[in-house]
């Protein structure tokens, strides 16, 4: 099929959900009601770090309304999404780890008895140390948060690819640099909601607001001590996830426990303040940096530390920490790379997965840090990054896979586009350029726990109505997969899009797929969904084939209508067409899978950072900031961005604004902030736990955007295309702090770039606002692998232009 | 203090028994029990309810009338989800009583932007341009662009910015929005 044949691929189509999105007929989860629904509510803890002594639930109980009470006792099942991870319980029994972790809960006739009953439930703590940080949590002495033998220092690795010491040490110069990038938080508009059913046959049934029906789905029987089978969970159209509704909360095991116990439909509905309690956002990362190059601008070598602040729980932790050192090499040729992180416990909410997960931290580090060294050496931020970046079809030092690549094509556009070499470095004070680019995956190459089952699966039924009933466990958050799935089964299969019927994100009805994260729906239930079709479009050419007695290739199934290509006789429609295969073949139904290629490179935590393709952006922001206030205002951003091939242009276009936006919100305000200060206060308080005072950005801070979008052409992604969920979020936060940088001469080497740091940098003698030391900590013996083209195996291609 | 709640505090004094302000009574008895008659013009129709005082105009449209495309965001009057036309005006109905808003005010909600089956050119430009991602702010969204039409019909960017700044969104980056106020608004005039 060459390109000018595609029907809907390419096309602008009106998202599939538009209309009941615009009509308000989508029905979210907290828009559900059942028959006899009743409500529940959780008492969360007061103290940041706690031995729960006792708990007195009797006046709650006996209090009116109250349909049943629980604490820990009745949900005591430790759970977790990572296998490593099984440290969570949906009640706490012994102690609590952060303000806000559930203690007990009630189900009540209605919210406001809820409300009510909670305040009767007296619960004695016993106070513990309160780590509040990573230099907290690695140095304080004392209980920590969990029990296990590296304290709270849980997660630790260490890897080096080939030799970075000799590398370093035959480099002609070399440069280090500390950063630290602030804790935020993914607010999405949709509060998580839930309602729970129990069928006395023994079954719960499970509506919530997650992007990921079957990790819940696993979590959720394992937390209630039921078998998998017993367990059924539906995503309605989820009100925006970013990574924030990825696993199992205590609300939703909560409710499902309470429906067992009262016999009635449960509904838990949270509020604001809660959500930013559940978190598992954005962690905070401490790093540090140092790289030796040629006087000329060729990378010998990085070396790369990560400290990173976990928050209570692991959540997706273990696979967050190696985040932040998988991906250095994607976009430079990294001769020789070592990388040394930890992940603390601290008394917070647990942090997790958030659009980018893990590699917005170390991004930002390095882009930061090559605009840094382009200056010492000399030699123009674009030259020095020009000489060093990945060529296609190569492989990284830290044996990543490589296919399509079009990050050269990216930064020439937003170089011409934004006249960047012109302009960096020329305008006047208080005006800025800054540039930067950025990678990230297409689908995590590995499931969270180990298998060699599918990643996703799509089945398609063909009535002979002509409805198309596409069935798949993905779920649309907002970032279109629903719409993906349309294009790329109307184009495979050859009908129009309004037939396609979408059964979506049921764990009992629908074919697995493992959840919306890691930017994966596309690459793998695109994938997927054109095995399936593909099938059947055979099945039904195939069959008119043989009616017509005419060879295959002279027929064209396109938008719904069978056609010759002599020209000759009456079109066939769809219905028709169905109707004839389905009287030769029976009932016509396929299904089609997809499952990455093994990718995992010959070392111990090889599974973070595979993936069947990479997607490449470039970015360059420009900035105006005021000496006099510190106050930042970025004016334009100019992003390409390589998609692969955009299925859908505006949506893809919508998906590259959203991610910028999110990037300018974490790089100018938003910050998790707790309470840290020694005294009488409780510490560990979340100081800013609404949308007023979590300041994130508004109609007012939108800049003019230029969105580029550059088409490769994957030769494994479906019809060619690639992500664009997370990608283009990456390169935009440090593209603002280099601006920065260019229009006043101040490095402002933490996030988020507020007025007050920048006019502390203003001030300072080094110009510059930014962590000065790191911790002390014994990272483990270093695991030391060859790099790909020392071993043997397919070689790195060489970084020339 | 605002007038709203002002209002409610009175209100609430007058009618039940609940205490207002300080602590919530934590010792003892029933919820409180009292109810309102309400008189509400919802979308064109004339509803009467009995509702618990406490309810908010959001609760009351989302759970008495079942016209949950209204969304919470926040409870807080922080993120503009929950807006709707009081008598043309957009207001933030997790902060307003629906004692305030009774007949004869008229109230509609996103349910209530389509003409029977003809949809206001703002739901179809929202749906063509992918100005609704995720779709929880869209009503929110819709209603506050309607409201800036109906007085403004051929805004500009800047009007619509303002406009809109009340109204967070964390999927669009509020761009495809504005293109699609801007869209439907020449499809109004036009």
């Amino acid at each position: 099929m060459n390109e000018e044949e595609f029907d809907v691929v390419g096309t602008p189509l009106a998202r599939q959900d538009g209309l009941p999105k615009t009509t308000g007929s989508a029905r979210y989860a907290d828009d559900l009601k059942l028959p006899r629904m009743a409500f529940c509510r959780l008492l969360r803890a007061t103290r940041p770090h706690a031995r729960i002594v006792s708990i007195d639930t009797s006046r709650a109980t006996d209090y009116p309304g109250v349909l049943a009470v629980i604490t820990g006792e009745d949900l005591p099942v430790k759970y977790g999404v990572l296998p490593v991870g099984q440290d969570e319980q949906a009640l706490c029994t012994d102690k609590v780890r952060y303000i806000g972790d559930a203690v007990a809960a009630v189900a009540t006739v209605d919210e406001q008895t809820a409300d009510a009953a909670l305040d009767l439930i007296e619960v004695t703590y016993e106070d513990l140390p309160t780590y509040l940080s990573i230099e907290e949590g690695l140095t304080r002495p004392g209980e920590p948060i969990h029990e296990g033998k590296f304290g709270n220092a849980h997660r630790a690795a260490a890897l080096e690819f080939g030799d970075v010491d000799a590398a370093l040490a035959e480099a002609d110069e070399v440069f280090e640099d500390t950063y630290f990038f602030q804790g935020n938080t993914h607010l999405p508009l949709e509060q998580h909601a839930c309602i729970a059913e129990w069928n006395p046959a023994g079954k719960l049934t499970l509506w919530s607001s997650t992007q990921s029906p079957h990790y819940v789905h696993k979590e959720l029987a394992k937390a209630l001590g039921l078998s998998e089978d017993q367990v059924r969970v539906v995503a309605p159209p989820v009100g925006g996830g970013f990574g924030g509704k990825l696993e199992l909360f205590q609300h939703e095991a909560v409710a499902a426990r309470l429906a067992m116990l009262t016999g009635r439909p449960i509904k838990a509905a949270l509020n604001r303040e809660e959500v930013f309690y559940c978190h598992r956002g954005r962690h905070p990362v401490l790093m540090w940096i140092k790289t030796g190059w040629t006087s000329d601008g060729h990378l010998k070598g990085m070396d790369f530390k990560s400290f990173v602040d976990g928050g209570a729980y692991m959540s997706y932790g273990a696979a967050s920490l190696y985040y932040t050192g998988a991906l250095q090499a994607v976009c430079e040729h990294v001769p020789a790379y070592r990388w040394q992180g930890v992940r603390v416990l601290t008394n917070k909410p647990p942090c997790g997965p958030k659009r980018g997960h893990g590699t917005p931290q170390p991004r930002y580090a390095l882009e930061c840090h090559f605009d840094a060294v382009a200056e010492r050496l000399g030699v123009p931020v674009l030259e020095l990054r020009r000489k060093n970046f990945l060529m296609p079809n190569s492989k990284t030092v830290n044996h990543l896979r490589i296919t399509s690549n079009g990050l050269r094509e990216c930064v020439d556009i937003v170089a011409r586009e934004s006249k960047f070499e012109a302009r960096h470095g020329k305008l006047p004070f208080g005006k800025g350029v800054g540039f930067a680019v950025g990678a990230y995956l297409c689908g995590a190459g590995l499931p969270l726990y180990w298998n060699d089952m599918p990643h996703s699966s799509v089945d398609i039924r063909l009535d002979r109505s002509g409805v198309v009933t596409v069935s798949c466990g993905q779920i649309d958050i907002g970032q279109g997969s629903n719409s993906m799935l349309v294009t790329v089964v109307s184009e495979a299969l050859g009908c129009r899009p309004e037939q396609i019927s979408l059964v979506s994100a049921d764990t009992d009805l629908t074919p697995i797929d493992l959840g919306s994260y890691s930017s994966r729906v596309t690459f793998m239930a695109g994938n997927a969904a054109i095995s399936a079709a593909t099938q059947l479009r055979n099945l039904l050419i195939g069959a008119a084939s043989a009616e017509l007695d005419l060879p295959a290739e002279e027929l064209v199934l396109r938008r719904g209508t069978l056609t010759r290509r002599d020209g000759l006789g009456a079109p066939l429609s769809f219905p028709e067409l169905v109707k004839l295969a389905e009287s030769r073949n029976g009932a016509l139904t396929a299904t089609g899978s997809y499952k990455p290629p093994r990718l995992a490179g010959p070392f111990k935590g090889s599974g973070v950072g595979p993936s069947p393709a990479y997607s490449y952006t470039a970015a360059v922001a420009e900035v105006d900031v005021d000496p006099e206030t510190g106050w930042v205002t970025v004016e334009r951003i100019w992003l390409a961005h390589d998609i692969g091939r955009a299925l859908n242009p505006v949506l893809v276009q919508g998906q590259v604004e959203g991610s910028i936006y999110m990037a300018l919100g974490e790089v100018l305000m938003e910050e998790q902030e707790f309470r840290g200060d020694r005294g009488p206060r409780v510490l560990g308080v979340h100081r800013v736990p609404s949308m007023l005072e979590y300041k994130s950005p508004t109609t007012f801070e939108m800049p003019e955007i230029h969105t580029f979008l550059v088409e490769t052409i994957d030769p494994e992604g479906p019809f060619g295309a690639k992500e664009v969920g997370q990608g283009p979020l990456l390169p935009v936060i440090p593209a603002v702090a280099n601006a920065v940088y260019d229009a006043v001469g101040v490095r402002i080497d933490e996030t988020p770039i507020t007025p007050e740091k920048v006019l502390r940098a203003l001030e300072a003698a080094n110009r510059r606002f930014g962590p000065t030391k790191l911790p002390t900590y014994p990272f483990p013996r270093l695991q030391k692998v060859d790099p790909p083209w020392a071993m043997g195996s397919e070689h790195a291609a060489p970084a020339t232009v | 203090m605002t007038q709203n709640t002002t209002l409610y505090i009175q209100y609430l004094q007058e009618h039940t028994s609940l205490p207002v302000q300080g602590q919530r009574e934590t010792t003892a008895g029933p919820p409180p029990g009292k109810k309102v008659v309400l008189e509400l013009d919802v979308n064109g129709e004339r509803h009467e309810l009995l509702v618990p005082v406490h309810k908010t105009l959001l609760e009351v449209l989302r759970e008495d009338l079942d016209l949950t495309g209204t969304k919470h965001g926040c409870e807080l009057g922080e993120c503009g989800a929950c807006a709707v036309l009081v008598d043309g005006e957009a207001i933030l109905s997790c902060l307003a009583l629906p004692i305030e808003c009774q007949s004869p005010s008229a109230i509609v909600t996103v349910e209530g932007l389509a003409e029977g089956s003809r949809l206001h050119p703002l739901q179809e430009t929202f749906a063509e341009l992918g100005a609704a991602q995720c779709g929880y702010c869209t009503p929110g969204m819709l209603i506050t662009a309607k409201a800036l039409l109906d007085s403004t019909p051929t805004p500009t960017r800047d009007q619509i910015v303002d406009a809109l700044s009340g109204n967070l969104c964390r999927c669009t980056g509020y761009l495809k929005i504005f293109e699609a106020v801007e869209l439907a608004a020449a499809r109004v005039v036009a």
